[in-house]
């Protein structure tokens, strides 16, 4: 290990950074709680366990190696995410429900 | 009540220990798990210390029996009274004594004093966490680089001679230890060999914790724990 001490940095002395998504125990879905240190994915699991979920049984953790997450550019922002809203024939509302299907 | 002041003692000993790491561990993420892994083992040592002093009858409270006793009354073995060393000689310990725990726990699980057998059935549950945190450590600084392999091998050399106490037999016990070895041997044997380390031979056994003779280490130990309770008697906090 290396003695840069480069504590903020990505790559804490070799302890890439990993994101935790955790889905707690009636939970439905993971949701991202935070990231952490760690040499590998055993321990970023043990990690995250003792940080994220105070070891209550029945949760569920992810944990991802940050650099593996590709991330959508705060740039194509608008191409990306503006919805369109005035193309009312994107929206799927012209439709007569039937009967019986209520919770379509 | 011997036997259980024994329990409470290793984990209350051993708690003290690891708490001597908060704030100085290699990484931040290791700090935090091992401010758990004691955090564990001050809970076992509670309820163990509680029921030891309801069963003694004599008054004494969990805090009376972790603050106002002496070396020569404390029961722990002398491994958990060992300085933590470098992060290798504690990661040893910890191997050592979760395996030795692990068996120790789940046997108590079914033994007839329930109050006991509870117990046993919470800790065993943290001991299986703490084992599994300490083999990962040991095999990842065995198999680490050429500096890590030799203070890991110098770790558990320095520490096995002390596991032998640990299966001291004690018939009276509701778990005599003498029937632990082989499943301690069956978890740290593997251990050792993925870690690439070499198991050290069964020769000095260093022992006499049982009975209150302990290391030199243990009265510097308790006079730091005990301090405050000491300068304050019959304060409440």
């Amino acid at each position: 290990m290396s003695e840069d001490g480069g504590a903020m940095n990505g790559n804490r002395n070799g302890w890439p950074l990993w994101e935790v998504f955790v889905r707690p125990r009636r939970g439905l879905s993971h949701n991202h709680v935070g990231s952490l240190h760690a040499p590998d994915a055993e321990l970023a699991l043990h990690n995250a366990r003792d940080v994220y979920t105070r070891r209550q049984e029945g949760v569920s953790i992810w944990v991802v190696p940050a650099q593996t997450i590709t991330a959508s550019s705060p740039d194509e922002k608008d191409a990306f995410f503006e919805p369109a809203a005035d193309k009312v024939y994107r929206h799927p509302t012209f439709y007569e429900v039937p009967d019986g299907a209520a919770h379509l | 009540m011997d036997h259980l002041l024994g329990l409470a003692d290793d984990a209350l000993v051993a708690a003290q220990r690891l708490g001597e790491w908060v704030a100085a561990a290699p990484e931040l993420e290791e700090d935090v798990a091992l401010a758990n892994i004691a955090l564990d083992q001050l809970g076992a040592a509670r309820l163990l210390l509680t029921y030891a002093g309801e069963l003694e009858g004599a008054g004494r409270d969990e805090d009376a029996l972790a603050y106002l006793r002496d070396d020569r009354e404390f029961r722990n073995a002398l491994l958990v009274e060992l300085p933590n060393g470098d992060f290798a000689v504690t990661m040893a310990k910890l191997l050592f004594v979760s395996a030795y725990q692990l068996p120790l726990y789940t046997a108590l699980t079914g033994c007839t004093d329930e109050r006991l057998a509870a117990i046993a059935g919470k800790a065993r549950k943290e001991v299986a966490y703490h084992l599994d945190h300490a083999s990962l450590w040991t095999v990842r600084l065995g198999d680490g680089t050429e500096e890590s392999h030799r203070r890991m091998q110098a770790a558990v050399d320095e520490i096995w001679p002390y596991t032998h106490e640990l299966f001291t037999p004690d018939p009276a016990a509701p778990v005599d230890p003498a029937g632990l070895r082989d499943a301690f041997l069956a978890a740290v044997e593997p251990v050792l060999a993925t870690a690439t380390l070499d198991r050290p031979a069964d020769g000095w056994a260093p022992s006499g914790g049982r009975s209150g003779l302990h290391t030199e280490h243990l009265s510097y130990l308790l006079a730091e724990m005990q301090v405050l309770h000491r300068a304050h008697p019959g304060a409440r906090w």
